[in-house]
């Protein structure tokens, strides 16, 4: 370790990833527009935003195969566009859409791979075909879209490396190879392996990871550990009241106050933001409460918010799936209304 | 109960067997329409090599004695096998020479485009689950083969037709004969299209189906030459060859029809078998299992280089025993091919300006003429090859490839040096080929060592090429077509340019220009180092593009 590092920034305990006002452009288009990111060791980092939203460039600009336009992005402390190749040797890579060899069977792609990277290991190789059910003796043109992914990833769990870098890896697996993925992840995770999972799964986030960065329009907007995220965020509650509910929709915090009628008195259905939740708490205590239900917020409402509004101010095409989503979940009433308090929580995230 | 059930029920299994053709008609037209370039493009080109074809044998042989030599020549093996049956010779004409050499290669090219036609619309369709899509909808089973094969016997008839006229209108030939030509051509290939439809149903993927259908040609094209090596005009065994079917029906010698029968008799008999094959397989299936490949990789794949050498290996292959056969077969040629042209530039100042006007050079002349074909051969070679990084780049493998520890350069490096190594073997086995026929038919005025010089001289003018598309490839991945550009260019100048007198630069734009002159003995060190200096730096120059630039990511 006493030879000068190249990059003279490397260190023991750089983290493994670390990114820094980021910016991208291809041409007009600012593909990323002062990211921030950080992946600590040993850390399963989640990475969300929806299709266009600068997740694969990020992924691309960490890999060299794209070069920054400024800013700053690093690997273990080293440069990823000049020290592409021997960073690569410490990370294995999952695209989100594989492309193989037509004429190579699987395994032969998966020996292949594991041969560039050098350190093949037949055993592991059989358990995870076995793990993840993939025939490896067809040849990748046969393969569906899930089978190519099997292929990625076994290549990538085949061998052992300090970071794993998935691009929405389980894009056409079904749920039960969903859960074989997620179990590798963990596992991986125990082995202190740092992770970062860029996915608009949220379900699959929500049970990997340790810290969630959300991006839009190619800056991070929310980022943290998942409980620090929640609590940024709002409950849903739905009570039966005897009083007069409206003294708790005047309560600074609370949004969509909806009263209707109930046998047993007044039902009110609003959503509170987690900080107001004592007033909420104080005020409905007077009302005689009949029944009371709060339900935590789901990551689902967190990125909702972000992405359930203003599709018009982003224009970006990707954003247009999340809104449908909002639209089909507006029931629960936290759809585009509630997005219009993002600005706030945005810059309170930011400034922790 | 059975009384009242039955009626419907089999009511409704005669609508099922009169539906499986439902949607034909839909189907015919998106067919035509999806391939109206395409098929444009096969037109156009089928018909402009009759055209020219036609045009170049008026104009060489305008003179008796010049198509005897040729008539002489078509009675050799050689002849046979490139060439036709042998009929007419004793009074060989532009319509007997098309007739007896032409349809042969006609036949190659219509059967190629059956074979494609009819396999990208059945089997590759329903490998891809496109045509789940279309057998979802309101279409019949045997709906998108049936609407395969008529949509080929519209393009066949177009062209039929198309080239007929032109047989006519440029060469001035009978009607009924330029008709029997191009009609006995296009059933003939039309039978290799329905063998593919058969193959089709029997094997699972397209590949392997358009192989096994080119395979066949292959054998139908042996046979045929055998047979007629046999006895000139045709022996028995070249009946069992399609391709013997429309050379049988003697266009413009002595014209009969009935061998045409032949091709329809065939065409009906194998579309009914793909009908009931296709009846007795699953959608996507297959009747034939696909093997299974290997788990694991062999241990020579280790590394860009050792793929890369996988992904070329059967062009490479295919291209030096296609090639080589070829060049081998012309360079048998040359003695005949020697007195034929003596014959011919006397008379023809246009041919003396091509092949030279001194006849003691002309076997030169001639030789020089197929290097450069040769040699352009071998440019499209390094043209296609260098180009296939672009492929590895947009199909996304290179981006798999470049997650792992592996350089740009040590990437590119491994396609690079593949390319570049192929393209020498072929050069060198064109050229080798040439040699060895012509040493085989007694032609030895040029040693092997005069041979070795055209290898060393036109290594440089190839690697330009190579070079070329790699600079490109590594600034504007976008313009490697340019390749194509310059191999156009520097086949119109090796070609014509002495015809015209142009301005020196246009010569010395092509890199063949700087080549010497073949078996001149020439010096030749100086202009081939300035071709391995430009071949160098263009390459140079790709290399250090790509590995600043962005890697194309979908």
């Amino acid at each position: 370790m006493t030879s000068t590092a190249p990059t003279g920034t490397r260190s023991a305990d750089a983290p493994p990833i670390e990114i820094h006002d980021l910016h991208k452009h291809f041409g007009p288009t600012r593909a990323l527009d002062g990211l921030d990111l950080t992946v600590a060791e040993g850390e399963v980092a989640g990475f969300l935003g929806p299709n266009g939203s600068g997740k694969s460039t990020t992924i691309r600009v960490l890999l060299g195969l794209l070069r920054a336009t400024s800013g700053e992005a690093r690997l273990f402390g080293a440069d990823p566009w000049r020290d592409a190749v021997d960073l690569h040797r410490r990370l294995a890579y999952v695209p989100g859409d594989v492309t193989l060899w037509p004429h190579l069977t699987g395994g032969e792609a998966i020996d292949f791979l594991s041969r560039l990277r050098g350190k093949p290991d037949p055993r592991r190789k059989k358990d995870l075909l076995e793990a993840f059910e993939l025939d490896p003796t067809k040849k990748a043109r046969t393969y569906s879209k899930g089978n190519r992914q099997k292929v990625a990833l076994v290549a990538a769990f085949a061998t052992e490396v300090p970071l794993l870098i998935l691009d929405e890896p389980t894009a056409g697996l079904d749920p039960l190879m969903e859960a074989v993925f997620t179990e590798h992840v963990r596992h991986a995770a125990a082995q202190g392996t740092s992770v970062l999972l860029s996915s608009h799964i949220l379900s699959e986030v929500e049970k990997v990871c340790d810290t969630v960065t959300i991006i839009r329009a190619g800056r991070a907007v929310e980022s943290g550990t998942l409980d620090e995220l929640r609590h940024l965020t709002r409950s849903s509650v739905t009570a039966v009241v005897e009083g007069d509910p409206a003294a708790v929709a005047r309560i600074d915090g609370v949004h969509d106050a909806v009263t209707a009628g109930d046998p047993e008195g007044t039902r009110l259905t609003f959503d509170v933001d987690n900080t107001a939740m004592g007033a909420v708490l104080t005020t409905l205590s007077g009302l005689g409460v009949r029944s009371f239900t709060a339900a935590p917020p789901s990551l689902e409402e967190l990125f909702l918010r972000h992405y359930g509004d203003d599709v018009s101010d982003v224009g970006a095409s990707g954003d247009g799936d999340a809104a449908d989503g909002a639209g089909s979940r507006s029931g629960t009433g936290s759809g585009r209304g509630a997005g219009r308090h993002a600005a706030a929580t945005t810059s309170e995230a930011g400034a922790r | 109960m059975s009384t009242a059930v039955a009626p419907p029920a089999v009511r409704s299994a005669e609508q099922a067997r009169g539906a499986t053709l439902t949607g034909t008609g839909s189907l015919v037209r998106f067919m035509l329409r999806q391939d109206r370039v395409r098929l444009t493009v096969w037109a156009v080109s089928v018909v402009f090599f009759y055209t020219y074809f036609t045009f170049a044998l008026n104009l060489f042989f305008d003179d008796t004695a010049a198509m005897q030599g040729r008539a002489a020549l078509m009675e050799t093996p050689v002849g046979i096998v490139m060439g036709g049956p042998g009929y007419g010779l004793d009074d060989y004409s532009t319509g007997v020479a098309m007739s007896n050499e032409g349809i042969t290669w006609m036949v190659l090219a219509l059967a190629i485009l059956s074979i494609l036609h009819v396999v990208r619309h059945t089997r590759a369709e329903e490998e891809s689950n496109r045509s789940e899509l279309v057998r979802a909808a309101v279409v019949g089973r045997h709906a998108p083969a049936v609407a395969a094969v008529v949509t080929l016997v519209l393009a066949q008839a177009v062209i039929a037709v198309l080239s007929a006229g032109a047989l006519v209108a440029v060469g001035d030939l009978a009607v009924a004969d330029s008709f029997a030509l191009t009609v006995g051509s296009g059933l003939s290939a039309m039978v290799f299209g329905a063998v593919a439809l058969v193959v089709c149903q029997v094997v699972g993927h397209a590949r392997t189906a358009t192989g096994a259908s080119l395979a066949v040609f292959a054998v139908a094209f042996v046979v045929r030459a055998v047979g007629d090596i046999r006895e000139l005009g045709g022996s028995t065994l070249s009946w069992f060859s399609p391709i013997a079917w429309a050379q049988q029906m003697r266009a413009f010698v002595d014209l009969r029809w009935w061998p045409i029968a032949l091709s329809v008799l065939a065409i009906a008999v194998l579309l009914v078998v793909a009908a009931l094959l296709a009846s007795r397989r699953d959608f996507g299936g297959s009747l034939v299992e696909t093997r299974a490949g290997r788990a694991d990789a062999g241990p020579a794949l280790r590394g860009p280089l050792a793929m890369a050498w996988l992904q070329q290996r059967w062009a490479l292959l295919w291209s030096c025993l296609g090639l080589g056969l070829m060049w081998f077969a012309s360079g048998t040629m040359l003695p005949g091919i020697g007195d034929m042209i003596g014959d011919m530039v006397v008379d023809n100042p246009m041919l003396a300006q091509l092949f030279g006007a001194d006849p003691s050079q002309l076997a030169v002349g001639f030789l020089s003429v197929l290097v450069l074909y040769g040699a352009v051969c071998c440019a499209a070679y390094a043209v296609v090859m260098a180009q296939r990084p672009k492929a590895e780049e947009s199909s996304g493998r290179a981006e798999v490839v470049f997650s792992h520890p592996v350089s740009r350069h040590r990437w590119l490096g491994a396609q690079a040096a593949v390319a570049g190594v192929g393209t020498a073997v072929l050069l060198a086995v064109s050229v080798y080929a040439l040699w060895g026929g012509a040493v085989i038919a007694g032609w030895g005025d040029q040693t092997f060592t005069d041979y070795s010089v055209v290898v060393w001289t036109y290594l440089p003018a190839l690697a330009v090429f190579l070079g070329l598309v790699l600079a490109l490839y590594g600034w504007a991945p976008r313009l490697t077509g340019i390749g194509w550009a310059l191999v156009a260019y520097t086949f119109v100048v090796g070609m014509f340019g002495q015809v015209f007198d142009l301005p020196d630069w246009v010569y010395r734009v092509s890199p063949f220009d700087w080549v010497p002159e073949v078996f001149s003995g020439e010096p030749y060190a100086g202009d081939v180092a300035v071709l391995w200096a430009v071949a160098v730096g263009l390459g140079v120059l790709g290399f250090v593009g790509f590995r600043r630039r962005d890697l194309a990511t979908g």
